[in-house]
């Protein structure tokens, strides 16, 4: 008759040799459980104050780039946040969705949702990003009811990570004023170096579409003249990653026609 | 406690540092030992890995089957490491973001498997325990050391606050660039091991190979 009682059970158990195959799957399983449980309740239980972390470094960095745009300073006097207007833009048509609170706005909700995004064509997903959100925010600098700077968040996939960043454009919004890359995985030491204010200092001034409206800028080897932007050495899909996200957020399939809108003051 | 219980602490601190005696753990002293603040940040992390894995380690040495037996001791460093990473990022996240991957490499470091394979498995968890924490602090005070010099030598800083007035502040100290770059962690680490063989040359190793002489080839 065997014995039913678990705790003599237990104990018998464990007084098995430690080579028995039950107990090795046994006390393999256990101390997973139980790290996977300690793991989870850590990374569960600190998220909001890493989120909150992660959002205080994003505002730092718009702070950080809007501080660098040349000549920003001396136009503006002090940017403060109250010059700096943030509305939520419908990507597909290019106006504003006046719906949306933008202070309440989750932009990172939305690009998950079904509803509120599309599924890319692989084609057009030059950013590599999937899904496109519906809508999405930008900033808008201005200063005595005139527009200075257009502030667009984008991102896109680079070697190994997703990679964030703000784009700044010039009123004109032809020319591009700053980007700042806020969020990255890439590798340290090498990807990573697309976060160096260098390389990011090269950005100002490029040009983004030629006369016919045809987006031209692009990050190449041995870049040359108004539309290109030298890549990172040994970096080269990082960098390539940068390229196509902005090339991807300034096209048709996104802040394209929001732009388009701007610039002949529909919007 | 035990008197002997104390030697587990303080043995590793010089007499079998991990550092200067056994090379161990050099990758992570070259990268986070730029700064004093690093280096503090990085030590706790580790001595924290390493007494308290071989604490757990120890408990439960008696049930681990030796077959899957490192694959449950690195299960448990690094549960351990991914909750300090975890706790770093919500509390320090200025100091993980200079981090970055070396808090989550502590999972490698030879340092903590060496200590619960090579003595929490075999001694009762206070002894274990100790000893994790003996090494950790013989780790923390090299690393703590050498991010001194670098800090001070390469930017006349120490935690950010100015010590050396440099030239550029209108002083007269010149930072030596050297400093903030991996090899001369190296170099300060060649010194130490130096300085500290000819205080204890007890920790001399004997040399592998020897040059034969004629004599040696002889009688071979």
């Amino acid at each position: 008759m065997a014995d039913l009682n678990p705790l003599s059970w237990w104990r018998r158990f464990w007084a098995q040799p430690n080579d028995s195959r039950a107990k090795t799957f046994a006390v393999a399983f256990l101390v997973a459980a139980v790290s996977a449980a300690a793991v989870t309740l850590t990374a569960v239980s600190l998220k909001p104050l890493q989120t909150a972390n992660a959002e205080r470094e994003r505002s730092e960095r718009m702070a950080e780039m809007l501080a660098s745009v040349p000549g920003l300073n001396d136009i503006l006097g002090d940017v403060d946040a109250s010059s700096v207007e943030t509305r939520i833009v419908d990507l597909a048509s290019g106006t504003y969705a006046e719906d949306v609170d933008p202070a309440t706005f989750d932009a990172t909700a939305v690009a998950a949702d079904p509803e509120r995004s599309n599924a890319l064509a692989p084609e057009a997903d030059i950013a590599g990003i999937g899904r496109r959100p519906n809508l999405a925010p930008v900033h808008l600098v201005r200063r005595d009811g005139e527009l200075l700077l257009v502030v667009l968040p984008v991102y896109g996939t680079g070697y190994q990570s997703t990679i964030r960043a703000y784009l700044a454009l010039e009123s004109d919004l032809n020319t591009i004023a700053a980007i700042s890359i806020y969020e990255h995985g890439e590798t340290p030491g090498l990807g990573s170096r697309i976060t160096d204010p260098a390389w990011q200092a090269q950005w100002a001034g490029k040009r983004v579409a030629d006369e016919t409206g045809e987006i031209r800028i692009a990050v190449v080897r041995g870049a040359a003249g108004e539309f290109e932007v030298d890549g990172v050495t040994g970096a080269t899909r990082s960098s390539n990653g940068v390229s196509n996200l902005v090339r991807f957020w300034l096209g048709e399939n996104g802040f394209g026609p929001f732009l388009a809108n701007l610039r002949d003051g529909k919007v | 406690m035990a008197r002997h219980d104390f030697r587990n602490i303080l043995e590793p601190i010089l007499d079998r540092n991990p550092i200067t005696l056994q090379i161990l753990g050099i990758c992570s002293v070259l990268a986070v030992t730029t700064s004093l603040a690093t280096s503090l940040t990085m030590s706790a992390a580790l001595t924290f890995t390493a007494a308290t894995s071989s604490l757990l380690v120890s408990i439960l040495r008696n049930h681990i089957p030796p077959s899957i037996r490192l694959v449950i001791q690195l299960t448990i460093i690094a549960s351990l490491v991914i909750v300090i990473d975890q706790l770093l990022r919500a509390y320090a996240w200025g100091i993980s973001q200079r981090l970055s991957i070396f808090v989550g490499l502590i999972i490698t470091n030879c340092i903590v498997l060496g200590r619960a394979e090579g003595f929490a498995m075999r001694n009762p968890p206070l002894p274990a325990f100790l000893d994790g924490l003996g090494n950790g602090l013989g780790y923390s005070l090299i690393l703590l050391v050498i991010g001194t010099i670098r800090e001070l030598l390469g930017t006349g800083r120490l935690l950010g606050y100015a010590v050396l007035r440099t030239v550029d502040t209108g002083g007269w100290f010149q930072p030596l660039g050297l400093m903030l770059l991996a090899p001369s962690a190296f170099f300060i680490i060649a010194l130490l091991i130096w300085a500290l063989r000819t205080w204890k040359p007890e920790q001399v190793e004997e040399p592998e190979f020897r040059l034969r002489t004629t004599e040696g080839r002889k009688s071979a």
